[in-house]
């Protein structure tokens, strides 16, 4: 379908790094071509200017950790057309989620002088579980291209081409060899979401899956293969699966499964 | 937000100013400051990132995870952290690093400078002294500037790209050195277009010199890094103004975090003295004889002197060090040897470790203790934003004081350029930072 003018654009934060909504400053070459196409109405970011609501099309980056966002995002999805979420954070509630598995009082008392002071939910949550979301863009960070791809299937009103399958098939692609069976080193590219173009891998390094779970992907197999040929420990596979998409529910059951009572912090 | 409930009895209504949501800064923010009787009352900068429990959460990783755990703290200044937390692990393992692998580290963070500083003074500052809202409504009018800045930012993208893998949390940094080190091939690429850079930023720096610049010179305790050798990066001394000189591990024997009332909010100081700055103006003004011919010839010829204490010419400041940093990425590459192995081993020790490196906006410091088997027991860390909070409310202070005839709505746009100059970095600071309970 597409727009007859510029779509409005909104850029939302929630708890993050600021990291996904710098992609589109980053994207230098493209930047003034974008901003051509619509008009940015909110982006503090970059911008003082606020233009009110409604908007066609709200990136929102970060994940929910206290009760005053929750209210914050329902009133954004009000005043969306179109709502796409951006990285880790606000897609699986990002790195910040690892306060899920634990007591967030012990958690507070760590890091601040007067936890009194703090008003925090007991979770991060990605935004998808509170309100219905149009697109869902992986990463930590996202792919740049992969979010100029996908403003402008939404400005032009057609399918973002953003591909499903795993880091595993991106490698093939690219002709890396293969790390886990070259260098015995573990590798969450059979089971990771495709984005980053097999980053680590050309690197000498292997996944550590900052895109999330890929679709459908076959953890335990992948756990497996860690314990039985590369003596990888319970407690190191619980670190790999809590990493900066631990509360995808692909990555939280895996983990779960090979966590032993243990001490609280 | 809204201001505690207080009772007045003066015959005046008090005179607020107040930003809800602090534009162009990294993460959110926002201002409030009471003028009672032409008396600037109160400042308060009100964080309200909401928090993420970094410090908790290292509990128990892995010591080789913490410089990509610690990237996810800023998205603008990744390679800091992964910096800071690299030289505090291999401090508690005893391992130092030389040759090509600590010039790669130094490669990296000209990158980011380079990306970091051209962002901000591009799109988040130079539109406040030309009254615009934004670098895009700059570029209507204006293209050919912004169009520089975006392609010196991309220039400083590249080299973290290319020895980082990526701009934003580079994949390539691990405890020792790199994964895989770029061959000199590859960095050569970089070459003509840092000699590009060079020109455009000395075009920069001509034009940043033309703004006009608000009357402001507090008497700054500037606190930065200071290295026999070099302009600092990943090491140093840590050296102020006021005579303070000390290695890094000493840096909570000079420094303390403090909960200042009338803010609600820890505040980094020193000891027994108060509020100290740090950032571009306190390495300059600290390093200046370690800048190159060519920094210290701009410099002269633009009328910055040896020390800048004004806070709004840290757009020039920045400028200058972009130029430094291009210089040192170009001597960097032209004497680069690619190394046998891209990392030394690090064997875990038990113990504590620190590590202080001089990210965009000033020292970021990190200290770990960590157990035989290399698991995290402690982690601290202390950024540069919330190490100059407490300054820039007390500069604050005194700039509104100075400005309190002009109207409301140009008073409110200078505050938040005033804030800005600092180049704060809320998403940084929040981990320690209060959250205001005051909002709405």
């Amino acid at each position: 379908m597409g727009f007859k003018r510029n779509p409005k654009l909104a850029v939302w934060k929630f708890a993050s790094c600021d990291g996904c909504q710098l992609s589109l400053l980053d994207c230098e070459d493209e930047l003034l071509d974008v901003v051509g196409a619509v008009d940015i109405a909110y982006f503090p970011e970059a911008s003082r200017e606020y233009v009110k609501g409604p908007y066609d099309v709200s990136l929102v980056e970060g994940s929910i950790t206290t009760a005053h966002d929750i209210k914050r995002i329902k009133r954004i999805r009000k005043e969306s057309k179109f709502l796409i979420t951006i990285g880790a954070c606000a897609t699986s509630g990002g790195i910040q989620a690892l306060k899920n598995y634990k007591n967030v009082e012990d958690f507070i008392s760590i890091v601040y002088a007067r936890p009194d002071y703090i008003d925090t939910l007991d979770t991060s949550t990605p935004i998808g579980d509170h309100i219905p979301v149009d697109f869902e863009l992986r990463g930590c960070p996202i792919n740049k291209m992969q979010l100029v791809e996908v403003i402008s299937a939404f400005v032009f009103g057609r399918k973002p081409n953003v591909p499903h399958h795993s880091v595993c098939l991106e490698c093939k692609l690219k002709g890396n060899p293969c790390v886990m069976v070259a260098h015995g080193t573990p590798c969450m590219g059979p089971i990771t979401h495709a984005g980053c173009d097999a980053l680590c891998t050309a690197y000498n390094r292997g996944c550590f899956g900052c895109y999330g779970p890929m679709e459908t992907p076959n953890t335990s197999s992948l756990s497996r293969r860690w314990q039985e040929h590369l003596n990888v420990s319970s407690d190191d596979l619980v670190r790999a699966f809590r990493g900066f998409n631990t509360y995808a529910e692909a990555f939280r059951k895996e983990s779960e499964a090979h966590d032993r009572p243990r001490q609280e912090v | 937000m809204t201001a505690p409930a207080k009772k007045s009895k003066k015959e005046k209504p008090p005179r607020r100013i107040k930003v809800d949501y602090l534009a162009r800064v990294e993460g959110e923010g926002g201002l409030r400051v009471k003028i009672r009787n032409e008396k600037v009352q109160d400042v308060k900068l009100d964080i309200f990132e909401p928090p993420r429990f970094f410090e908790a959460f290292m509990h128990e990783r892995r010591f080789t995870e913490a410089p990509d755990i610690t990237a996810r703290i800023c998205g603008i200044c990744p390679v800091a952290y992964q910096m800071s937390s690299c030289h505090a692990m291999e401090d508690a393992c005893g391992v130092k690093l030389d040759g090509p692998i600590r010039e790669l580290r130094r490669l990296l963070y000209c990158g980011e400078w380079i990306e970091s500083h051209v962002l901000h003074v591009y799109m988040l500052h130079a539109p406040d002294f030309l009254g615009y809202e934004s670098a895009i409504h700059l570029a209507a009018d204006h293209p050919d500037p912004v169009k520089r800045g975006l392609a010196l930012k991309k220039i400083g993208n590249d080299i973290v790209n290319i020895v980082g893998g990526r701009e934003i949390h580079p994949i390539n940094v691990r405890l020792g050195g790199f994964y895989r080190a770029p061959t000199k091939k590859e960095l050569s690429v970089l070459v003509p277009r840092l000699e590009m850079a060079r020109d455009m930023t000395i075009d920069t720096i001509r034009w940043v010199a033309t703004l006009d610049f608000p009357d402001l010179e507090p008497d700054y305790e500037f606190v930065a890094l200071r290295h026999p050798d070099e302009y600092p990066f990943n090491e140093g001394r840590l050296v102020s103004s006021k005579g303070l000189d000390f290695p890094i591990e000493e840096f909570y024997d000079h420094i303390e975090e403090v909960h200042v009332e009338h803010s609600n909010a820890l505040h980094s100081r020193v000891k027994e003295r108060g509020a100290y700055f740090v950032g571009p103006q306190a390495r300059y003004s600290l390093n200046y004889d370690q800048l190159t011919p060519l920094c210290k010839e701009m410099a002269e010829e633009i009328g910055l002197g040896k020390v800048c204490r004004n806070p709004f010419k840290s757009i020039v400041v920045r400028s200058i060090e972009t130029l430094y940093a291009v210089e040192e990425a170009l001597r960097i590459i032209g004497s680069y040897e690619y190394p046998d192995k891209p990392y030394v081993e690090v064997e875990p020790k038990a113990g504590f470790g620190h590590g202080c490196t001089e990210a965009p906006r000033g020292i970021l410091y990190h200290r770990y203790q960590i157990d035989e088997q290399g698991l995290i027991r402690d982690a601290r860390i202390v950024p540069p934003t919330a190490q100059n909070q407490m300054r820039v409310e007390e500069d604050l202070v005194e700039f509104i004081q100075k400005n309190l005839e002009l109207p409301q709505e140009d008073l409110t746009w200078k505050c938040e350029q005033a804030i800005r100059n600092y180049d704060p970095c809320i998403s940084c600071a929040t981990h320690f930072l209060k959250l205001d309970l005051e909002r709405e």
